[in-house]
């Protein structure tokens, strides 16, 4: 809709006539007209702001419950209009709605006219030229026709368009350039409705999911597997490719040296990979910025963090749990939180654990990780012993115990290899030793590539509406005593500084190198 | 390591100094301001120019002719800032690479080093921009931008960190933040253009009918108006192109080509407003001082984007830079 819209824009609102028809009418033009869709534009711009300061349902879930139950008046009032999830809200969806169909409502009655006007010639020249803002008058030795014939041949050279003709005033030529920029800029404005539906086809048919992968174990792609999964309304779970892969090994390195101590500097996860059940396997590694591509499935790697390897025996010595159980880090340093939970104990026994790759303790905070690698590593714990509670048909999280029924029996802290008796022989607790785990986000998205075509076409039509210069140009060329005079001139859509300076070189180039008194206007 | 930490603290140095120059520049370009008030009698010496009338064999050769005045003081003030502010642009040039060389990637990894960047940016855009007209009236303007950011990254900004979180380490740091980084000087040349065009619009509005306007020496409002639009068409193409090789990344290293992630949603809306500018521009009633105050927004969304994302919002993009 770039400069040419003007032409096209509705005037300002008229009142809406009576009637119906004329009403729907008036309101179609009303909304397909510039002025709509700048405002839309500039509305689209406001409803996105809050998005960026409020947290999003959609990026971190667990900080919108944490604002809500900081702010309990203006929290679920925000909720309720949607501004933890304003890109899925009704308001903000209704904005970029309205905009692209104001959008279409513009460019479909453009595209009928640019289609016509690629298939028409240029328009007749104007019986006075010298009335154009641009326009030159020189003379010529040459005869009238010999002036348009260079014309033309100046014209064509630089592939104008042209159209020749002739009247009382003698002969003229009409040549116009520049279609590209309408072209681009519909191609500009199309690609921007195809880039939408790429969007929406993608969130339809595509889905995504995050899965904990510890070391040495494996993932198949399955739903069962996942830790969270989110499909579009389109997919079932039945459409995951039966892949499966084993995370051999995870290496993770930070930096060591005074300024951003700490941070992370190399990630990469071995992997044995399996496209199909039956299929051989084969090695590969993945890491940040290069994700794993199976069967059309994109795999990518999110996050890491620390499995401590417990096993936990009862009264009598029988060992009652033995795995590793994956950590959530909680902060940069890598001081990580997890749960073990053992219902065949009896009574059950519940252990609420805090894992430290480089250990250590403060008076009044407690203890806390000052590295995120395995310096000096220790677990932290405090045991229960009741009823886990998971008999109540609730569903529980892995990572959090329920201590409503338990009553705590102790703490200790251990390092790897080091066990714990609990008190009043309740068994006993080993820390063995520990592996890394590795999160992966497993994603199908099928618009992407309609996506990136669309943007592609954007740039393109972008390019070309801006920088093509529409232009008419006409010569005339009137039969003097001796010679001729010709008289050129130029139009132009938008701002064009060069139609003065072309408009004189055509001048000159149609004269002949003869030309003489060279007049500006 | 002592060897190469002398690398990243010579760096620093040639940092200052440049910002030494760039102080002398803006110093020069505002004394130009100063001479140019005095001498304004010079300029209204002005021929006015004729109309060519038809007929005669010899038109008054009038069009072509400049007048002939001496070169006012302040013209020598604002050639002496430009010359500086080459001079600053050669020296902070060797100090981002420098600081190349010491981290041996691109000198954008983090706040300071992109800081240092876009100075750099904004200088060679506007150094760019002198080759083809005459900017010198926006030496004053860009050299305080550049001061202000340079000092910004040496004092709050400056880290000794050479290496990259993993997520930067891909060659789409260069393709993508290369290209925000010219769009950052863009922009910001044509905030300056803006602010000078509403000044001059006002000035026009302010001038009673029938009289000229008071001559100054920024150039006509409806000449800045246009190059604000020129700067502005280089712009917003390359920063829908930013953007979407930012969405690329995106995909291969967040495993998602869009999120919402603040950065993402603050180019977003700058975005939005560079259109609504675009757009504004050929809308009657909007253009000119309206547009030009969209355009401004615009600026002020990307600033936002720049420093306030980083700095304030917690995201995928704040990444430990300072």
């Amino acid at each position: 809709m770039s400069d040419l819209a003007s032409d096209l824009s509705t005037q300002p609102a008229a009142p809406p006539p009576l009637g119906t028809k004329g009403f729907f009418r008036w309101a179609w033009r009303q909304l397909t007209s510039m002025r709509t869709a700048l405002i839309l534009l500039v509305f689209l711009a406001i409803a996105s702001i809050p998005g960026s300061i409020l947290p999003q349902q959609g990026i971190d879930p667990v900080r919108v419950n944490e604002w809500i139950a900081n702010n309990p008046t203006s929290g679920p009032i925000l909720k309720r209009f949607g501004f933890f999830d304003v890109y899925a809200s009704p308001w903000f969806a209704a904005i970029y709605l309205l905009l692209f169909i104001s959008l279409i409502g513009c460019i479909l009655p453009r595209s009928f006219m640019h289609a016509r006007a690629l298939r028409a010639k240029p328009p007749v020249a104007p019986r006075n030229l010298t009335r154009l803002s641009s326009s030159t008058e020189v003379s010529s030795e040459l005869g009238s026709d010999a002036v348009i014939d260079r014309a033309e041949r100046v014209f064509r050279a630089k592939r104008w368009r042209v159209r020749r003709g002739q009247d009382e005033g003698g002969p003229w030529i009409a040549a116009e350039k520049g279609y590209w920029r309408e072209t681009g800029n519909l191609v500009f404005h199309i690609a921007l409705i195809v880039l939408l539906i790429g969007v929406g086809y993608g969130s339809l048919w595509g889905w995504k999911g995050n899965v904990i992968v510890v070391s040495g174990k494996g993932f198949s792609d399955t739903l069962t597997q996942y830790d969270v999964w989110g499909g579009g309304r389109m997919v079932s779970p039945s459409d995951l490719p039966p892949f499966s892969f084993t995370l051999n090994e995870f290496t993770a390195e930070f930096e060591r040296g005074e300024a951003q101590r700490g941070a992370p500097r190399f990630f990469e996860g071995k992997l044995t990979v399996r496209d199909t059940p039956g299929a051989v396997p084969y090695d590969t590694t993945i890491g940040v910025n290069e994700p794993l591509s199976v069967d059309g499935v994109k795999v990518f790697l999110v996050g890491h963090g620390y499995a401590p390897h417990i096993i936990v025996r009862d009264t009598t010595g029988a060992v009652v749990f033995d795995d590793t159980v994956p950590f959530l880090p909680q902060d940069g340093s890598f001081t990580s939180t997890g749960v073990v939970k053992v219902p065949d104990a009896t009574p059950q026994i519940g252990i609420q654990g805090l894992f430290l790759p480089t250990a250590a303790l403060d008076e009044i905070l407690g203890p806390y990780s000052t590295f995120p690698a395995p310096d000096d590593p220790g677990l932290f714990m405090s045991a229960w012993v009741g009823d886990l509670g998971l008999n109540t048909g609730a569903t529980q999280s892995v990572y959090r115990l329920d201590t409503a029924q338990m009553t705590l029996t102790g703490r200790e802290a251990l390092r790897p290899g080091e066990t714990w008796t609990l008190p009043d022989g309740m068994g006993s607790v080993e820390f063995v030793d520990f592996t890394r785990w590795a999160s992966f986000q497993i994603a199908h998205d099928p618009g992407q590539g309609i996506a990136l075509i669309a943007v592609t076409f954007a740039i393109v039509g972008l390019l070309l509406s801006l920088f093509v210069k529409r232009r008419r140009m006409w010569v005339r060329a009137r039969p003097a005593e001796t010679g001729s005079t010709v008289v050129a001139a130029g139009l132009a859509r938008g701002d064009d500084e060069r139609l003065e300076s072309l408009v004189n070189d055509v001048a000159t180039a149609a004269a002949s190198d003869s030309a003489q008194n060279g007049r500006r206007k | 390591m002592t060897e190469t930490m002398g690398l990243a603290e010579l760096s620093l140095l040639v940092v200052y100094i440049a910002m030494a120059i760039i102080t002398m520049a803006m110093v020069a370009f505002a004394v130009s301001y100063a001479g140019s008030r005095a001498k304004k009698l010079v300029v209204r010496d002005r021929v006015p120019a004729l109309v060519g009338s038809a007929g005669d064999s010899e038109p008054p050769a009038v069009s072509a002719v400049e007048p002939v005045t001496e070169l006012p003081k302040g013209r020598r003030a604002s050639n002496v800032g430009m010359s500086l502010t080459w001079l600053a642009f050669a020296v902070l040039l060797v100090a981002v690479v420098m600081r190349g060389i010491w981290a041996g990637r691109v000198p954008w990894g983090n706040m300071y080093e992109f800081s240092l960047t876009s100075a750099l940016g904004v200088l060679a855009v506007f150094l760019i921009f002198s080759f083809f007209r005459d900017v010198r009236w926006l030496g004053i303007y860009v050299t305080t931008v550049v001061l202000l950011t340079l000092g910004l990254a040496v004092k709050v900004l400056y880290t000794e960190a050479a290496q990259l979180v993993p997520a930067l380490k891909s060659y789409w740091l260069i393709i993508h933040v290369s290209a925000a980084v010219i769009c950052g000087g863009a922009f910001t040349i044509a905030a300056g253009v803006t602010l000078a065009y509403l000044l001059q619009e006002r000035r026009l509005r302010r001038t009673p009918e029938g009289q000229e306007p008071p001559v100054s020496r920024l150039p006509s409002a409806q000449r800045l108006e246009l190059l604000n639009y020129k700067i502005l068409t280089f712009a917003f193409p390359l920063w829908t192109f930013a953007v979407v090789s930012g969405a690329i990344w995106a995909e291969s290293a967040w495993g998602r080509y869009w999120g919402w992630d603040p950065k993402e949603t603050w180019a977003f809306i700058t975005w939005v407003i560079y259109a609504a500018f675009l757009h504004a521009r050929t809308t009657a009633g909007w253009r000119g001082r309206r547009a030009a105050w969209i355009s401004l927004v615009g600026f002020l969304a990307f600033l936002i984007n720049y420093f306030g994302v980083n700095l304030f919002v917690q995201g995928l993009h704040s990444y430990k830079g300072f």
